[in-house]
């Protein structure tokens, strides 16, 4: 690839022109569609390897940066660049996508290519989101984003979909007009909407504190924290397979995301001071939603739940920095439970995103996702039960599986910061145990459960080649995590020395 | 030497799991025949290189080597790294561990030959010999826990490996939940050790152990615990779970759900003992803790005498070898907690070869019976399988430490051990283990009486037919029992002869020889071996010795009440039942624990799990917060939907209104 080809703009465009053409020619050759959308979304793919092979990991600064004048007036560019923090969620990105393409192959039969289109052109915006360093970019793609999952879930959804759609476009607007208002604020303070110009610029307590407060809000709900939660079980049900896959791998990434490129080094001094709030939020995510998630009757709202409790680690992991800091002055603690929550990000988008992937194979079988409705599927289907039992073995966290590395990090490092913050997070290994595998339980083992699950056929070779990437992914940063780790140092690095320097 | 050591040690773990993946893989493709001769020469292959190094270490005087393989992850200083240390202790856990696994491995040709999942069986037990191996071998705490882990999940495979049947899944489910509760402590207690020596290394760890002592950490406002106490309880805590002590202990009789195999390898001879192991490898954290020492006897010894007392009672032969599993688990924390780790381990060694002994010839006899598990229905035994009757004798014997068995060697040592012991809690632990010779010898002989002695008590219908056309009731046999095939002796007589002669061809290297070196250390004033190694003068007077001690004594006299009330009394249990009816049901019901934890934790967490999802999410988050805006937003909508009429008179009248405020307003001010 050429030194001065602009990959990152081609992350963004190329999927949106990939899912005008898809559309297009779901009208004049409705034939080409899947395969169209995959050679896309592969290509893309692709491309998107040297961003990772290419990386430097020894600075922190943005790399691969494009900058161009967009509306001159009030300064806004149109600036692309990533840094070891965004540039494995665009892989992430780029990665899934794929994989729903694939798994939506046979599956969608009801306006096919608009379905297709709207996750190709969905994941040119959240490839804008993470690469964006311009505020306004940012903000526009972030809103963007919503419109094709809110069509994907409005028509591909479930029998309730109306309501969990405005409730998913309620809750994320709400955060994200509070966010707007905070981006303006900084733009008047700083001339310029550039995000480094936000992170550098001085801020006093109380502009430091709303302004957090105002992200907060548009983060948490995304990540989404305890109590902004409750869109995202509705929304989970109520979206095809697809669309779930996307929301729990990719979406909910963009709350943790803006958490480290907003909140973190725009208002240092407020989240040094609401330490306490975050990680506190983060416990009780991880451990009333544990509760919470093993009393679900309905496959996809556990792992929903589940992905609630998971997530709380990233959080916890961001924000026990402080905490470690502060107790020990141990810069390597500190980053990490930063690590350790960005990698429970990434790890958290293979596994959620597979968990769904095999409740969309049971749902394309027996149509129900009520867990009483199985029971026994490892009968017919051996091939199918040894990727969930993989899968739900990350999601428990066993070591070997991604879902280890991330909660091993951030647990380790609490407990360089507080004994019982550490406590309150290792809750996660009996409670992720009682809820995944008793589902595992009733869902898979024990006698076939009735005639409708003896009928089921095991994986097709379509579903076996997704999972089976997914389990590659799950294993191989769960035996050897560190070239993500080593991707991400420089930038965390950085972060923490962000973090910690007041900006009264 | 040292070139390829590294190799050959990558060789000794990674055979086991490559005959694992390709048997687990292919499983469609490969004959049945492949899959056993895959795994069989592997973990042989990983048994002649584990005996290879224990060869060199102690007759070649190799030294103990510490290697890190690969970075698995660093952040600054913080290294996590996968690597192993070998050294006395381990290799010989290495040795013991494949070595019982291959037996293991030969005997399920035999005992799984009719199962459906043949295949899926080897390639589980070989997955767990990977697991289990690196566990023992691993330098590091990140590599202890991932072996930790990692049995625990084969575990959970193998106890629900019958997975139609609901109890055996039900059974899974709650060993690894239970176990998790274990590893709730461990990680906590492996966070604190980083925490407080910034390195998860062992050799750093031990290096900079005496450090650790002198520091304090204040966990309730104004309580001050010594670090290592704390590290150490946690770290415990763990083993409790892994190596079911009481109170985590009710995970193991219900792996019995199991097959038998997996019984013996996993849930007797090695994974149970791996909590064992584990503080002895970390013994040089433990011996900085008295506190926590003495919690580790304690909880032994309560565990030693009272789940053998429940021993007593059961009928499923499996499960009275399981309860003696866990009682013999007390013996060996109880001499942890002595500080004597080298006779704890030494102990786990002997049990592992009698266990996995009296597991595969329990399996044996299941087999013969056509898989019914009641002692009920057994009895008379001996003459129709004496290979599988003289060799689960000699385990028995090994079992109740009679003199010149295996066992004897070591349990004897122990209850020296902690009788010697100036530790808090020794006497009453000493009590605990002495009495509890008394009930291994009652529950074990009781188990021997009823399978092969006394009168049959099965029914053989000769008009039934061959196996599965027609179903028996329990204790309804097609045909006279019969002696197990040779797959399924050779192994229960090569770990007979083991039993046997174990015990006092190794007691004086293991014990008071130097065997274990710096593999295991005990501070100084914590030497409760040293004393012993003055009195031991060789195995044979150890034995002539043992007429004179209780503990000889008490075995026989629970040998010979079971065999009064088993053999010469039959009818006389029943009796003493029904007088002392409390107490028998208190035991029948394993004092409880499980109608406790499924009242207490399983009914609980559902009820809290239910309340906070309905009245938090659903009340609160939901109805008065999301919902309750949405209405408060509509409320008002409502009330500013009253002014738009859409009559043109109101909005006039509105105007003028307004217009009138508003100049009398300017002319007022």
């Amino acid at each position: 690839m050429p030194a001065h080809f602009p990959v990152l703009s081609a992350m963004l465009w190329l999927p949106i022109i990939g899912g005008c053409v898809v559309l297009l020619a779901g009208r004049v050759w409705p034939e080409a569609v899947r395969w169209l959308a995959l050679l896309f979304s592969v290509v893309v793919f692709a491309m998107s390897i040297p961003l990772w092979s290419e990386f430097n990991t020894h600075t922190a600064a943005m790399q691969f940066v494009e900058q161009a004048n967009w509306i001159g007036a009030f300064n806004v560019h149109y600036s692309l660049g990533v840094d070891g923090i965004s540039m494995p969620l665009i892989l992430l990105t780029n990665f899934m996508t794929v994989l729903v393409v694939i798994a939506g192959w046979e599956v969608i039969h009801y306006k096919l290519a608009q379905y297709m289109a709207s996750f190709l052109i969905m994941a040119g915006l959240m490839n804008g989101v993470f690469a964006a360093m311009d505020a306004l970019l940012f903000y526009v793609l972030w809103e963007g984003m919503l419109i094709p999952m809110f069509i994907i879930i409005g028509i591909w959804g479930g029998p309730r979909r109306i309501y969990a759609t405005l409730k998913f476009f309620l809750y994320t607007f709400f955060g994200s007009v509070l966010m707007l208002v905070a981006i303006i604020y900084l733009y008047l303070q700083a001339g310029s909407f550039s995000i480094a110009a936000f992170q550098q610029m001085p801020l006093g307590m109380t502009a430091q504190v709303l302004i957090f407060i105002a992200f907060l809000v548009a983060f948490g709900v995304k990540v989404p924290m305890w109590p902004v939660h409750t869109w995202l079980p509705a929304a989970h049900v109520e979206a095809p397979t697809g669309g779930s896959v996307i929301l729990a791998a990719i979406l909910l990434k963009m709350g943790t995301y803006g958490l480290l490129r907003f909140s973190l080094p725009i208002a240092p001094n407020a989240s040094h001071a609401l330490m306490w709030l975050m990680i506190g939020l983060s416990l009780v995510a991880i451990i009333y939603i544990g509760f919470v998630s093993i009393v679900q009757t309905d496959m996809k709202k556990l792992v929903a739940y589940s992905s609630v409790a998971h997530m709380g680690f990233c959080t916890l992991g961001f924000f026990i920095i402080f905490l470690v800091l502060a107790r020990t002055a141990n810069q390597d603690a500190a980053a990490m439970g930063m690590e350790g929550g960005m990698v429970q990000v990434i790890s958290h988008g293979f596994v959620s995103g597979a968990m769904f992937l095999c409740i969309g194979v049971m749902y394309d079988r027996l149509h129900t996702r009520e867990i009483s409705a199985y029971g026994g599927v490892v009968n017919p289907m051996p091939a199918f039960a040894f990727f969930f039992v993989l899968f739900a073995m990350a999601n428990v966290a066993l070591p070997g599986t991604s879902g280890f590395v991330g909660e091993w990090m951030v647990i380790l490092a609490t407990m360089h910061a507080n004994f019982w913050v550490a406590f309150g997070a290792a809750f996660t290994l009996f409670l992720a145990a009682a809820f995944t595998l008793w589902l595992i339980k009733r869902v898979l083992f024990g006698p076939v459960g009735n005639e409708h699950v003896a009928k089921m056929q095991d994986l097709n070779k379509r579903e076996f080649v997704v999972l089976g990437l997914l389990a590659v992914a799950v294993i191989w940063l769960g035996v050897y995590p560190e070239p993500l780790l080593n991707v991400m140092h420089a930038s965390v690095t950085n972060l923490i020395h962000q973090a910690t320097i007041s900006k009264l | 030497m040292s070139a390829f050591l590294p190799m050959l040690l990558v060789a000794i773990v990674l055979a086991p799991l490559t005959a694992a993946i390709i048997v687990g893989c292919g499983m469609r493709f490969i004959p049945r025949r492949a899959a056993h001769v895959l795994t069989i020469l592997a973990v042989a292959l990983s048994t002649a290189l584990s005996a290879w190094v224990l060869w060199q270490m102690v007759f070649a005087g190799m030294g103990s080597y510490d290697i890190n393989l690969y970075d698995w992850g660093s952040i600054g200083n913080i290294q996590f790294n996968i690597g192993f240390m070998i050294d006395r202790l381990s290799v010989l856990m290495m040795t013991v561990v494949s070595f019982v696994s291959l037996m293991v491995h030969i005997y399920t040709i035999g005992y799984m030959a009719e199962d459906p999942g043949y295949k899926r069986f080897f390639s589980y037990i070989s997955l767990f010999t990977f697991s289990m191996l690196i566990l023992v071998m691993a330098n590091n705490f990140l590599l202890l826990f991932i072996g930790w882990e990692l049995v625990g999940l084969v575990s959970y495979l193998l106890i629900g490996f019958w997975y139609t049947r609901p109890t055996a899944i039900r059974a899974g489910l709650k060993a690894f939940i239970v176990n998790r509760v274990g590893d709730f402590g461990f990680i906590l207690g492996i966070a604190l050790v980083l925490a407080y020596s910034g390195s998860l290394d062992y050799s750093q760890v031990f290096a900079h152990a005496s450090a650790l002592a002198g520091q304090h950490l204040e966990l309730f406002s104004g309580l001050v615990w010594s670090v290592p106490t704390v590290i150490c309880i946690l770290l415990f805590v763990g083993a409790v779970g892994k190596s079911a002590q009481v109170p985590l202990h009710v995970w193991l009789p219900d792996s019995m759900e199991g097959p038998t195999p997996i019984s013996a390898l996993i849930h007797a001879a090695t994974m149970v003992t791996a909590g064992i192991f584990m503080v002895a490898r970390l013994s040089p954290l433990f011996e900085l803790s008295d506190t926590a020492l003495s919690m580790v006897m304690i909880v032994g010894a309560i565990t030693a005498l009272f789940l053998g007392l429940v021993g007593i009672v059961q009928n499923d032969i499996k499960r009275v070898i399981a309860y003696s599993t866990i009682s013999q688990l007390g013996y060996m924390a109880t001499a942890l907690g002595a500080s004597a780790y080298a006779a704890g381990i030494f102990h786990l060694m002997t049990h592992a070869f009698f266990k996995a002994l009296l597991f595969l010839g329990s399996g044996s006899v299941i087999m013969a019976m056509h898989h019914d598990q009641d002692m009920r229905n057994m009895g008379g035994l001996r003459k129709y399988m004496p290979i599988t009757y003289f060799t689960f004798l000699a385990g028995s014997l090994a079992l109740i430490a009679f003199p010149g068995f295996a066992g004897f060697f070591s349990k004897d040592t122990i209850i020296d051990a902690v009788h010697d012991s100036q530790r808090t809690g020794a006497v009453f632990a000493y009590w605990c283990v002495l009495l509890g010779t008394f009930v291994t010898g009652l529950y074990t002989f009781r188990c021997v009486f009823m399978t092969f002695h006394g009168k049959e008590r099965f029914v053989v219908e000769h008009d039934a037919g061959h196996d599965g056309r027609k179903e028996l009731a329990p204790g309804h046999l097609p045909h006279a029992p019969r002696e197990s095939p040779w797959v399924v002796t050779v192994p229960l007589i090569l770990l007979g002869i083991a039993s046997v002669v174990i015990g006092w061809l190794t007691i004086q290297p293991l014990l008071y020889g130097d065997f274990f070196g710096t593999s295991i250390y005990v501070a100084p004033g914590h030497h409760v071996m040293q004393k012993l190694a003055e009195e031991f003068h060789g195995a044979g007077a150890m034995m002539v010795a043992s007429v004179t001690t209780p503990t000889l004594w008490l075995a026989l006299a629970g040998l010979g009440v079971a065999w009064f009330f088993y053999v010469f009394k039959p009818a006389w249990p029943a009796v003493l039942a029904r007088w002392f009816r409390p107490l028998y049901l208190l035991l029948l019901h394993k004092f409880y624990f499980d109608e406790a934890y499924a009242l207490f934790v399983e009914a609980g967490s559902r009820a809290l799990g239910r309340m906070l999802w309905i009245g938090g999410d659903g009340a609160v988050i939901d109805g008065v917060l999301v919902d309750g805006s949405a209405r408060a937003v509509g409320w008002f909508s409502r009330i500013l939907r009253r002014g738009q009429t859409g009559y043109l008179y109101h909005y006039a009248f509105v105007m003028i209104i307004g217009l009138c405020v508003l100049l009398g307003w300017l002319l007022l001010r």
